[in-house]
């Protein structure tokens, strides 16, 4: 088989074969033995495609399906509508504590959703603080958190920070001279923004919003901790985890929101189908950027604070929780207190380096592993190359849960040899499992960057005399740096709060991640504070971690630059 | 981990010279890590874990957090080479389900002074697999500052929870997903009967704001006050009054004590120390540790009363709690999946439905006060009977192979089972949701009759 590639390709050819291993041994198998249930006569245990016509005849499952559907739609909107102005001014005009907005507006990512769930609905909930002072004031409530209203409110904020990552990377890569251009030709303003910004940015921006789509359409921690029924996700989890139930639907919901999600995926493809968006000359990248006008500030101003105190919230609510006394029906905790960073720093710490360890790991070999297949996909024109992308991005589509189950049943009794350890209870299978779960972040990230990167610039550095594997090193991976931070944040922010898979394999406490901990505290009525105390810990770390990330990149990139061919627009 | 090996050894010779030396001592030795899966939160565990390692040194005690269902699948799919000792957690039910799936092994305690029963309910497996430690009964806890901003009166008794003036105040967890709350369900309908418990239920549920998907949930939504009132397990009401939540608890009449119950799990690496910590727990000194405000369970040692603060709930002592119902465990036993998936049809599922219809009704009913009508208060006595349908009764809800359809053991199946739970839940729901609209319609009707 070696002999029928071109040359170039073995490299790609065997990078590719071990990422389609991996996949196969630690995201096909263990799913196809959970799924395989879905495709089982519930009665006998003969193949058979029966569940799947239950699922279609039974109104519950349509209605969880449309509900589904709008949710994921509307939170992509709204997170669209939070994302755009932020990446925009930052991306565009000179405007001071731009690094900052950027890593604020990332900080989202940084709390499991059931933690920012908790800290929404004490501010914004039926009886939550916003709520209450309306009432008093103007006699009226409005219901944010009500029904499909919450999910979507708390899914946007939560995720908006995926369409703002890829877009600000994005608008960074644009070609300046091809707005320059349209200024010439007489075009500014709005206009210019909708005519040539951003459809220039588009592979950044579908990225993004297909990644929140999707998260959204399978999310489960938001609707369940909302107590929202009528979703596919959670109809997939309570039919799973019930006692004593072995219903087949729960898998086939499983099934189907993995076939959906790839369809989403094919759809976001297609829309980006025979467009060029590469830019060849990378010295001029980036917008223009200018100065602002003085009301113009302002008015930036006021709309970047607004939203990130919109976006911020739930850590506001949080950091109130955690050092309130007790929160109960009033617009603010009765009391403040020191106690419960007292009691986390005593019992908990071993939770934060865990979590630093885990998801560390985790999102560096999903850059790793992002990058080689974006690589391979579009590069190379190994068979079946497209196949890595639609593995890889299916892990999106699996329920925590079933991964969770899944390892449990394939590795359980596969013992590692030098520990002589069970692999399902060893701390590394988190590690996996997390690796797994964000491969598609980074995965997304990584592509819309090499798109975004003119192949003449491979052919030149080729036809100098470079090897494959010197340009790929020298010239293809500085010039994704931009994507690939972005996925190396986005993977480890996000694996950082996993909750739904480590659930199922945390085997000992002390190998416990931070979510876990913090999912541990908040069952008890007394550990509310507590529980709200290791989540702010929680996010200042990871917080702190990513921006170190983004420093220490930042400043390899610069060293880099000096010497190398490519300057590129800072990519806060 | 990896000193269990070494940590036998060392148990059996120090076994050895402590009966050599015939010395008095009421410690067993015991040594390693003892690992319990556990659905319990930290304040218990930690409380627990913190005395017992005091008590033996050598132990390092490992508690494995899962939600009651979650632990269950857990030990199901880790049987192979398990590595838990423990299995501790409330709902009897879940123990039920390891015991049937022979994934628990028997125990006899040592400690004396635990009586038979709690209430009317036997403390301990009667085949000897799981120990009672603890008892539980389930109630009604509220907020005291949201009644009092919403102006609601207090409640003491299922029945006042089905008033209109509690409509979108009540909050409550699903059967399927607590094993606590299905108990709560299926003690009023052994209470009350099959119709006139669903009924009670459906009537209740009309009022739900939200049907929560943890039983840890109902009282999060009460303390928080995103809702007033909640159905809950006493000890999540008695433990967030304790932590100083403006809350309050009730026991109504018709309620029943269970016990909380803890097990050895078969093939556990340490079951020495799993044994030793038993008889902790079930010790006078274990029991008493039960009496912690952040824990707030009812000891199943009545002198542990003795120590007990003002106020605090004696079912040994007080008759009324936990006694109007003799709970019939082969009966739950026997429908219950069927419980389960019929009240997520009815109420869980179609929620906002019966939540529209209840206020329907209860509108008409306002407006019929003080009035006669005979032709409106027929339409709203059949908008109710239509509401209090229930899709089966209760001889089909107890049958066997009915049960079957819910709860299935693949390849082991040699009965032929028709039927399949989607398609019987597809069929319930139609009726349900169509029951509900037409019970709408009925109300609206007899309303604008007045």
């Amino acid at each position: 088989m070696a002999s029928a590639f071109k040359p170039g390709q073995r490299g790609p050819a065997l990078a590719g074969g071990l990422i389609a291993l991996f996949l196969i041994f630690f995201l096909v198998v263990p799913v196809v033995q959970v799924v395989l249930v879905a495709f089982q006569d519930p009665n006998t245990g003969a193949p058979t495609l029966i569940n799947f016509v239950d699922f279609f005849t039974t109104s519950l499952f349509q209605e969880s399906f449309v509900n589904s559907f709008y949710v994921a739609a509307m939170s992509v909107v709204v997170a669209t509508i939070i994302a755009i102005p932020l990446a925009y001014f930052t991306t565009r005009f000179n405007f001071s504590g731009a690094l900052l907005i950027q890593t604020l507006g990332i900080i989202p990512l940084i709390m499991p959703p059931f933690v920012g769930a908790v800290a929404m609905t004490l501010l914004f909930g039926a009886n939550g603080s916003v709520n209450l002072l309306l009432d008093e004031w103007f006699g009226f409530t409005i219901p944010f958190m009500e029904g499909l209203n919450g999910v979507i409110f708390v899914e946007s904020i939560h995720y908006f920070p995926f369409i703002l990552i890829n877009l600000s990377a994005a608008l960074n890569n644009i070609d300046r001279s091809m707005e320059e251009s349209a200024q010439n030709l007489g075009a500014n303003g709005v206009r210019l923004f909708r005519r040539i910004v951003f459809p220039l940015a588009m592979p950044g921006y579908v990225a993004g919003a297909a990644l929140v789509f999707i998260k959204v359409f399978d999310d489960l921690g938001t609707p369940l901790l909302l107590n929202i029924n009528n979703m596919l996700a959670p109809q997939a989890f309570l039919r799973i985890t019930s006692i004593g139930i072995s219903d087949p639907m729960g898998y086939v919901i499983s099934v189907i929101l993995v076939a959906f999600s790839l369809l989403s995926l094919w759809v976001s493809l297609l829309a980006l189908r025979g467009k060029d968006y590469s830019t060849v000359q990378k010295g001029g990248g980036g917008l223009m950027r200018r100065d602002l006008r003085t009301w113009e500030k302002i008015g930036c101003y006021a709309v970047v604070i607004l939203i990130l105190l919109l976006v911020l919230s739930p850590h506001l609510g949080l950091l109130l929780l955690s050092f309130g006394t007790i929160w109960s029906y009033s617009v603010l905790p009765d009391a403040y207190t020191f106690e419960h960073y007292v009691t986390v720093f005593s019992e908990a710490s071993g939770y934060i380096t865990n979590t630093l360890l885990y998801a560390g790991l985790a999102a560096l070999f999903d850059v790793i592993i992002g990058t080689a297949i974006a690589y391979i996909v579009w590069r190379t024109g190994l068979p079946g190359r497209k196949w890595l992308d639609y593995g890889a991005t299916a892990a999106l589509a699996v329920p925590g849960v079933v991964i969770g189950i899944g390892y449990l049943r394939t590795f359980h009794s596969f013992n590692v040899p030098i520990i002589d350890q069970p692999l399902a209870s060893w701390w590394v299978i988190i590690v996996v499992a997390l690796t797994i779960r964000r491969l598609p972040y980074a995965l997304r990230a990584c592509m819309a960057a090499l798109q975004q990167v003119s192949i003449m610039l491979e052919e030149a550095a080729e036809n100098l005399g470079a090897t494959k594997g010197r340009t790929v090193w020298r010239v293809v991976v500085p010039l994704m740096s931009g994507g690939i931070l972005a996925g190396f944040v986005t993977s480890f922010a996000t694996a950082s709060v996993e909750l739904s898979a480590t659930l199922m394999l945390v085997a000992v406490d002390s190998d416990a991640p931070l979510a876990y901990g913090i999912y541990e505290f908040m069952q008890s009525a007394s550990g509310r504070g507590p529980g709200a105390a290791l989540g702010v810990i929680g996010v200042l770390f990871v917080g702190l971690g990513t921006y170190f990330s983004h420093r220490i990149i930042e400043r390899s990139r610069a060293s880099r630059e000096s010497t190398a061919v490519v300057a590129e627009g800072a990519t806060a | 981990m990896n000193n269990h090996k070494s940590g036998f050894v060392r148990v059996a010779s120090l076994a050895l010279a402590l009966s050599l030396l015939a010395a008095p001592l009421s410690l067993p030795a015991v040594d390693g890590t003892l690992t319990i899966v556990t659905s319990y939160p930290k304040d218990t565990t930690g409380t627990f874990k913190k005395a017992f390692e005091k008590k033996y040194p050598n132990v390092k005690v490992e508690m494995l957090k899962k939600k009651t269902t979650a632990g269950i699948k857990y030990l199901q799919e880790t049987a192979g080479s398990n590595t838990a000792d423990m299995f501790w957690a409330s709902a009897p039910d879940a123990f039920e389900v390891l015991k049937g799936d022979d994934l628990l092994i028997k125990y006899q305690v040592k400690v004396k002074g635990i009586p038979e029963k709690v209430g009317s309910f036997p403390i301990n497996d009667p085949d000897g697999y799981y120990k009672g430690f603890a008892a539980s009964g389930y109630g009604i806890m509220w907020n005291t500052r949201y009644l009092k901003a919403k102006k609601l009166p207090a409640p003491a008794e299922w029945a006042d929870l089905k008033k209109p003036v509690y409509h979108g105040h009540v909050g409550m967890s699903a059967p399927s997903r607590s094993g606590t709350t299905h108990l709560t369900v299926e003690t009023l309908l052994q209470g009350k009967g099959w119709e006139k418990g669903w009924a009670e239920w459906k009537a209740m549920a009309g009022n739900f704001k939200t049907v929560t998907e943890r039983s840890f949930g109902v009282p999060d939504g009460v303390n928080s006050g995103q809702f007033g009132v909640g159905i809950v397990i006493d000890f999540f009401g008695l433990s967030s009054k304790a932590s100083g939540f403006p809350v309050e608890y009730v026991y109504p009449t018709v309620t029943t004590l269970v016990p909380a119950n803890i097990a050895l799990v078969k093939n556990g690496p340490n079951p020495e120390a799993a044994g030793a910590f038993i008889e902790y727990l079930l010790s006078a000194e274990g029991q008493e540790l039960l009496l912690d405000p952040k824990i707030r369970r009812l000891p199943v040692n009545p002198a542990t009363y003795a120590k007990a603060p003002a106020g605090f709930p004696n079912p040994f002592k007080d008759s009324s709690i936990g006694s109007a119902v003799k709970f019939d465990l082969g009966l739950s036993k026997g429908r219950y999946n069927v419980i389960n998936s019929l009240f997520d049809v009815m109420i869980t599922y179609r929620l906002d439905d019966l939540r529209d219809t209840t206020k329907a009704i209860q509108d008409a009913e306002a407006a019929m006060a003080g009035k006669s009508n005979a032709q409106a208060a027929d339409l709203i006595a059949q908008a109710k009977a239509l509401v209090n349908e229930v899709p089966v009764d209760e001889a089909t809800a107890s049958k066997k192979e009915f049960n079957g359809i819910f709860k299935k053991k693949r390849k082991k199946s040699t009965t032929q089972v028709t039927g399949r739970q989607a398609e019987v839940e597809q069929e319930w729901d139609a009726m349900v949701k169509a029951n509900y609209a037409k019970a709408k319609s009925l109300a609206e009707k007899a309303k604008s009759m007045l």
